[in-house]
């Protein structure tokens, strides 16, 4: 391996380790010892990721030593303070998990929706404008998130939260059903027989709109007579993480979406589908796993958000009544580190502060697999497509 | 030869600019600090001092941070602060790890203050009996219609477990009872003025210097909160502010100053200034 005959440009592997004979074994020691300076500075944020796990988990288990892993994990009464102190985590875990249902709600649709717009449905000039302002909104400070959630947002909520909701549901709900109508009517007409096609679509467009606008204005007026007593629940913090994470959704899809290439969607138009269909049938089932991993990307900023879910979710360890009211207040295990850190002094009282470090752990393993699972799917787009 | 004079340009202008940084973190070394931290009651006391103080004397730069009266005493058994803001007495615990880091805690009482129950200003409800206070936030009581107000569920308003006026509520009101599982918690006294203050169901604590006209205190056992009563005892919820220093400071120094500042006449004007009690009536 350290010693070839005589190097040939076709057999040029590992160049660094290309001496000729008349190279001294001092001149070899000094390569690899580069090399080996090379691969430890390289590899220093691998090691860094390592000790953080290192250092977390050495915290955490004396936690678990004390106190053992049934009550973490299926008690909900949360009261380091108390003595005796409960560590029950169960309705935080249930919180963070809520928001970040309601996060990803907020930001898949609308991310990847703006991607496909982005990447094949806007003009050129368009793009380079709407590209760089959807991402203004990631250099926006989360602290600055959570001000406005906390001082313009909850208010609103608590003001006017019903109209608002009603709001937002027709603003949603119309495009929804005109598309999904549009689309329902094409499809059922196109059973009839040729006659009877062109009324017929018009019949059903007619009844399936007035069906879908009864539905949307019933929800509107169910929503408009709801009375949101307090602000700072889980809806403000959902909507303001999603926005969060949408830049990410919509970086990481419009990649993907690209990444797909000209040849498949030009085969496609020329075997005669329309634009509708070659995005539906094509182009987003070839980006699929492209897009899966933006989407676990967009779980992972919204479950590691700190500043925003301390300052306008509540912090109320419980699980709401039915686990979907999202107008209830809750707590995520990212404020309750941030906000028990404080008291939580290792010489003072030993559970309280190793429980931090336990949901610490919980928080980094759930991030940890996310990242392989989106690292896994990026990599099956990129051999589908190769 | 240009290239050689834009490098030796380029290295001089790094020598000057890091023999600049250098002074600048010597001369700060070497002048007089007084780094405060610790609670977020007792914090604008400790900065109405501290710009009162550095006026008087401009060679002093004193830095104040509110990360909670937890956090004061971790720094003070750490040596990173020199006072330490508490709104409570130190606990067992941390006069032991201070102890342990050859650190002996001295407390100075710079005022007096209450807790008053702060809920929206468009309630009715005129007081409460402390017991009431405690089914409250027990969860016992949960709309505003058992004690004759709205029929508004009871948005129940409590400081972060990191903060003394959290330990001085739940010492003074809870009676050893566990707050209901669905109270929010907030991060600073201004933060539970903001939610009372927009909340039309709420109710909350913080401290008496954080009563304005947005919010309404309640009557406590038909006591109402003020200068007065506190300092007189008759307010049930009533508590003692300290600063903390490590020792006794040395008598002259500008932390010896500082920190017997709440026994002049100037310090005790700030003091009630800002809506505390003084401690004493000068």
């Amino acid at each position: 391996m350290l010693t070839t005959p005589r190097p040939q440009a076709s057999s040029i592997q590992r160049p660094g380790l290309l001496l000729s004979e008349r190279a001294t074994r001092f001149k070899r020691a000094g390569s690899l010892a580069g090399r080996g300076m090379l691969l430890i500075i390289t590899s220093s944020s691998a090691i860094a990721v390592l000790f953080i796990f290192a250092f977390i988990i050495r915290d955490a288990l004396p936690f678990f030593r004390l106190e053992g892993l049934r009550e973490l994990f299926t008690s909900t009464r949360w009261y380091p303070s108390r003595e005796p102190a409960e560590f029950g985590a169960l309705a935080i875990f249930a919180g963070s998990g809520l928001v970040t249902l309601g996060a990803i709600v907020v930001a898949v649709p609308l991310g990847v929706a703006a991607a496909v717009c982005l990447s094949d449905l806007l003009p050129f000039a368009v793009r380079q404008w709407v590209k760089p302002i959807i991402e203004i909104l990631a250099a926006i400070p989360s602290v600055a998130f959570g001000f406005f959630a906390l001082v313009v947002f909850a208010p609103l909520l608590q003001a006017q939260g019903g109209p608002l909701l009603a709001l937002a549901c027709w603003i949603i709900g119309l495009p929804l059903a005109l598309l999904g109508t549009t689309v329902v009517s094409d499809l059922a007409a196109g059973k009839l027989p040729e006659r009877l096609r062109q009324p017929g679509q018009v019949v059903s467009f007619l009844l399936l709109a007035a069906a879908s606008l009864a539905t949307l204005h019933w929800t509107a007026s169910w929503l408009g007579g709801l009375s949101i007593s307090s602000g700072t629940n889980a809806l403000n913090v959902s909507i303001i993480l999603g926005i969060m994470a949408l830049p990410t959704v919509v970086s990481v899809s419009e990649d993907a979406l690209q990444a797909v290439g000209r040849e498949l969607r030009e085969g496609s138009y020329a075997l005669g589908a329309t634009r509708a269909e070659t995005l539906v049938k094509v182009v987003i089932p070839a980006a699929s796993s492209g897009i899966l991993a933006a989407i676990i990307l967009g779980v992972m900023r919204a479950v590691g958000e700190t500043m925003v879910v301390w300052m306008a979710s509540g912090n109320a360890a419980q699980i709401p009544d039915p686990w979907f009211n999202f107008l209830e207040p809750i707590r995520t295990l990212t404020a309750t580190i941030a906000g028990d850190m404080g008291e939580a002094d290792h010489v003072t009282g030993s559970s309280r502060y190793h429980v931090l470090f336990a949901l610490a752990l919980c928080l980094l393993t759930f991030s940890f697999t996310c990242n392989l699972v989106s690292e896994w799917a990026s990599r099956r787009t990129r051999r589908k497509l190769a | 030869m240009k290239k050689v004079k834009g490098r030796v340009a380029l290295m001089a202008f790094v020598a000057i600019a890091l023999s600049l940084c250098f002074t600048a973190v010597y001369a700060q070394k070497t002048e007089n600090k007084i780094v405060i931290d610790g609670s977020t009651t007792v914090g604008p006391i400790a900065k109405a001092f501290a710009e009162y103080y550095m006026g008087k004397h401009p060679e002093v730069n004193i830095t104040v941070s509110e990360s909670g009266s937890g956090n004061g005493a971790k720094s003070l058994v750490n040596g990173v602060c020199d006072i330490a803001d508490m709104s409570r007495f130190m606990k067992d615990k941390e006069f032991q790890a201070a102890v342990e880091n050859s650190v002996f805690p001295v407390a100075h009482v710079v005022a007096m203050d209450g807790l008053p129950i702060l809920v929206h200003p468009s309630n009715p409800i005129r007081g409460l009996t402390v017991e009431q206070v405690r089914h409250i936030y027990t969860g016992r009581i949960t709309n505003w219609n058992e004690l004759g107000g709205p029929n508004l569920k009871i948005v129940k308003v409590s400081r972060d477990t990191n903060s003394g006026t959290y330990e001085t509520f739940e010492g003074l009101v809870m009676n050893k009872e566990k707050i209901a599982e669905d109270t929010e918690y907030v991060g600073s006294n201004g933060a539970v003025r903001q939610r009372v203050q927009s909340t039309q169901a709420a109710i909350g604590y913080a401290g008496l210097g954080f009563v304005d006209r947005t919010v309404k205190a309640l009557e406590v056992n038909g006591i109402y909160p003020d200068q007065q009563t506190v300092t007189s005892g008759r307010y049930p919820i009533a508590r003692p502010l300290f600063m903390f220093t490590d020792g006794y400071p040395k008598l002259g120094s500008h932390l010896h100053a500082f920190v017997t500042l709440h026994l002049t006449e100037q310090g005790q004007e700030i003091v009630e200034s800002i809506g505390f009690v003084p401690v004493t009536s000068y």
